[in-house]
């Protein structure tokens, strides 16, 4: 299973807890269990990514495993921990306004 | 019994207020949608327990939230606002040129008919429908093709399409008004927009009498003359009595005319309600006195509504969607403010109540009257 931690904003939309766990068939890449847990929660949709380009909003980063991941391919493999289920993938949001 | 339902959008969630007919003591439910701005909440004429929540945040983007029954619940509905054909541009605040690109929603409209009917008007500015209740969104993009939208551009809080009149007798007529290029009108339901501007005049643009560039606040109508407008523009209080054809001034002995909101009284359609302030750079009531100026002849004789509100060290702002009236025999009218609190009259604005005082800077006010 994949652990994906979402920020406070995107818990209460989702109704669930800090970490939400994902089945990912298949290469586990960014954009595969972005588009599970899109999947799985669909009032996610456009809130991480836009809906139709598929890029990361602006004031949110994607970290695995103390790495920055935000400008990597969304297409490379995630680290093993993460596949492994052993680290979580991190969406962040930006630390700024109020 | 009669229910009274305030729907209180903030800059931190919403907020449901209700009381009974007497309208003298609230129950305040919420907030839902912590932590996100809530910059509309409207219920459906045709089906009250039917609710719109427009919930956005800057790095999260825009969520819209539907409620089936009257707010106990709610569910998230469609969020995707793509704008049809080419992306074209508007004026940027330095009068480069800059792509449309869509923010959030600012105002939500239920049609008066169909409550599965519902209109969105967003940032940047576009007018978007909605027939399968929030689901999917489509663009009324004749609006954005409009030939001035080039020349379009942003106020201080963005390029916001806010105002969206429905008329009651003539389903195909919209008037709507963007920050800041003015106010539009559809006879076609859409398909064409003509800008409905002639009369008003801003002193701080190149042309202060151009067709398009005015920075309206709001428009009001009363529904049994839907030929009459009410506008407050970013200075200025403006009437129109032929549809937006042509407007003309009505901000008399206001202290300053200024400001954000606008209403008509629910059954005295000459009767209009502002909040001045101060002035562009300073967003607070002047004199530290938070006062309501009621006319009862349509503009241009004002009277200061003061009883039961601050009158000293008040400093907050009344925002543009943050005023709403009912419509019970003895008319309630109610506002909030910037600096949470929301405030109530049920005797026409004659002596006021505040409901609640402490919520986060309310952003717009809806209130329903439920049988």
């Amino acid at each position: 299973m994949i652990r994906v931690a979402l920020p406070a904003n995107l818990r209460t939309l989702a109704n669930v807890g800090r970490e939400v766990e994902l089945e990912v068939g298949g290469a586990v890449t960014q954009r595969t269990v972005l588009t599970a847990l899109e999947a799985a929660y669909p009032m996610l949709r456009g809130t991480i990514r836009d809906h139709t380009t598929q890029t990361r909003r602006p004031m949110l980063r994607f970290f695995a495993c103390e790495e920055d991941l935000s400008d990597e391919s969304p297409d490379a493999p995630l680290p093993e921990e993460v596949v492994a289920g052993k680290e979580p993938y991190l969406i962040v949001g930006a630390i700024a306004g109020g | 019994m009669t229910t009274v339902r305030l729907l209180v959008g903030t800059h931190k969630g919403a907020f449901i207020l209700t009381s009974d007919e007497r309208r003298e003591r609230w129950k305040v439910d919420g907030p839902e949608f912590t932590g996100w701005d809530v910059y509309h909440v409207k219920g459906s004429p045709v089906d009250p327990k039917r609710l719109y929540a427009s919930q956005s945040r800057g790095w999260f983007g825009q969520v819209v939230q539907r409620s089936d029954d009257g707010g106990k619940t709610w569910e998230p509905a469609g969020n995707e606002f793509k704008y049809e054909g080419a992306i074209n541009t508007h004026k940027w605040y330095d009068n480069t040129d800059h792509p449309y690109d869509f923010t959030r929603v600012w105002h939500l409209e239920p049609s008066l008919t169909d409550a599965d009917t519902v209109y969105a008007g967003v940032e940047d500015a576009a007018l978007f429908k909605s027939t399968d209740a929030g689901k999917t969104w489509e663009e009324l993009d004749a609006l954005r093709h409009h030939p001035t939208a080039p020349s379009w551009a942003p106020g201080a809080g963005g390029l916001c399409l806010h105002t969206i009149i429905q008329d009651p007798t003539n389903p195909d007529r919209l008037t709507i008004a963007i920050s800041s290029a003015g106010a539009f009108r559809t006879d076609d339901a859409g398909k064409s927009w003509k800008p409905i501007n002639k009369g008003l005049r801003s002193d701080f643009i190149p042309d202060p009498d151009a067709e398009v560039g005015h920075c309206v606040h709001h428009i009001a109508m009363h529904p049994s003359r839907p030929n009459v407008l009410f506008m407050q523009k970013h200075w200025d209080v403006m009437r129109s009595d032929n549809g937006g054809d042509s407007w003309t001034e009505v901000s008399g002995n206001l202290p300053t005319d200024f400001g954000f909101v606008i209403d008509v009284h629910a059954h005295e359609p000459e009767t209009i309600y502002v909040v001045p302030i101060k002035s562009d750079s300073d967003h607070f009531v002047p004199d530290g006195k938070l006062r309501v100026y009621r006319s009862k002849n349509g503009g241009n004789e004002w009277e200061a509504l003061t009883n039961g509100l601050p009158q000293k060290d008040c400093y907050v702002n009344v925002l543009r969607d943050a005023m709403t009236v009912d419509n019970l025999e003895s008319c309630g009218v109610y506002f909030g403010t910037t600096a949470g609190q929301v405030y109530a009259s049920n005797n026409s604005g004659d002596s006021w109540k505040p409901v609640v005082e402490n919520l986060p800077a309310v952003l717009s006010l809806e209130v329903q009257t439920l049988a």
